[in-house]
């Protein structure tokens, strides 16, 4: 188990986290999980495609990651996305690059 | 739905007045139904309330994950009080408050409560209160990173020490955490409901945008970003910034206007560790605006709010792929 993931026999990352009262997620029925997933695929797209790495929903119970090259990963969740990206392509994912960060402002404009 | 008893965790430098607070907290009704785990024991007799021993003994976990640090320790002493509550060994505490050694670090304690499988279920965190001693001032790294993480910061020994160091050490804790409420312990009544309460009251809404201060390495600052965020993406950034940075984020908190939500949405995060987003009831004031405040240990602002603006400058083209695939 990790702290980072908190993952053990379940999913519960802040980003997917459990309904319950007065907490804020967006998994509150299928519908509404299946979208987020989806847009969630969408979002995380944009970044990794500075990495040449594309990401797709398995069955709605994970995510599935690869390289140009046909390498994949299976990711259960956003905490294990970043680690699984990060050993596909063998350096650092670092939001605060400047690379990524004037690739996504390009791409934006 | 079940009920999660809070933890919370009292910390701060050795000889900084823990204990003392602690006992002056216990004698206080509201915390009538509260258990007591502390790392050393019995300088103040708290004979009356559950004490339970944990051995100061760190855990690396063998997944090779360096966050995986965790106090095994206290993780079995919770649950084995927990069992104890549920088979009515113990009276059913409602509130249970962590003590822990002047040299801890906090995040590890906080992780086990967060993310032990067990623990999770049935617990959940409550405020951090972190002690700072007047005549020793800060200092120590432990000290430092103690402060950063505290929701309420308690100064204590005041009576002892002279106004100018008071005054410097004060301005000096605003700058490692602007926004966490200040007690100071020989002055004020002690309200136990107030330091122990939900810790999304803090005073995040009076954080001025543009405040910027330092501590060595260690400084704070607020990012403001006005319009509605998207969740997804923000979730994204997060992650990816805590994956990579989380050991220089010492705390990250905010309250965001978030897509959908006609209330704020509260994020807090201690290093890897993000607490579940709550929705708050209403909005402090009439901002509404997002506002995160960050304390980090040599993470450059203008790097973190470029990073933070690329990742929230959203394309028309993706927008509407996006919403034609949720459809």
């Amino acid at each position: 188990m990790c702290a980072l993931c908190g993952v053990l026999g379940g999913s519960d990352h802040w980003t997917d986290t459990a309904a319950r009262p007065g907490v804020f997620t967006r998994n509150v029925d299928s519908l509404q999980r299946r979208r987020e997933r989806l847009n969630r695929v969408s979002a995380a797209q944009r970044v990794l495609a500075f990495y040449g790495l594309t990401l797709s929903d398995w069955q709605g119970t994970s995510f599935v990651l690869s390289t140009m090259t046909g390498k994949t990963e299976l990711v259960d969740n956003l905490a294990h996305l970043w680690a699984a990206a990060e050993k596909l392509i063998r350096r650092p994912c670092d939001p605060l690059d400047p690379a990524l960060m004037a690739r996504l402002e390009t791409v934006d404009a | 739905m079940p009920e999660f008893i809070p933890v919370n965790l009292i910390t701060g430098f050795l000889g900084s007045g823990k204990t003392t607070l602690l006992q002056r907290l216990l004698a206080d009704p509201a915390l009538s139904d509260t258990a007591v785990l502390i790392n050393e024991f019995g300088e103040v007799g708290l004979d009356h309330h559950l004490l339970e021993r944990i051995d100061d003994t760190m855990v690396l976990l063998k997944s090779g994950c360096l966050c995986c640090t965790i106090r095994g320790e206290l993780s079995d002493a919770i649950k084995d009080l927990h069992s104890k509550r549920e088979r009515g060994l113990v009276p059913a505490f409602r509130r249970l408050v962590v003590e822990s050694t002047g040299l801890a670090d906090p995040f590890p304690i906080l992780s086990t409560v967060q993310a032990d499988p067990v623990l999770r279920h049935h617990f959940r965190l409550g405020n951090v209160i972190t002690t700072v001693d007047a005549v020793n001032g800060l200092g120590r790294p432990e000290s430092i990173k103690q402060v950063a993480v505290a929701d309420r910061l308690v100064l204590t020994k005041t009576d002892i020490a002279d106004a100018t160091t008071v005054e410097a050490l004060i301005a000096e804790l605003r700058a490692l955490n602007p926004d966490a409420p200040l007690l100071i312990a020989a002055e004020e009544k002690i309200d136990a409901a107030a330091l122990i309460g939900d810790r999304f009251r803090s005073a995040l809404g009076v954080v001025p945008a543009t405040q910027e201060s330092s501590h060595g390495s260690v400084h704070s600052f607020a990012l403001t970003v006005d319009g509605a965020l998207d969740w997804t993406m923000f979730g994204i950034w997060l992650t990816m910034l805590l994956h990579r940075h989380g050991e220089k984020v010492l705390r990250v908190k905010g309250i965001l206007n978030v897509e959908g939500s006609a209330t704020p949405v509260a994020v807090h995060g201690v290093q890897h560790l993000v607490h579940p987003p709550v929705h708050m009831a209403a909005w402090p004031d009439d901002d509404r605006r997002s506002r995160l405040v960050f304390i980090v240990d040599g993470l450059e602002r203008a790097s973190i709010e470029r990073s933070f603006a690329a990742f929230s400058a959203r394309p028309t083209h993706r927008s509407g792929r996006a919403a034609t695939a949720a459809g």
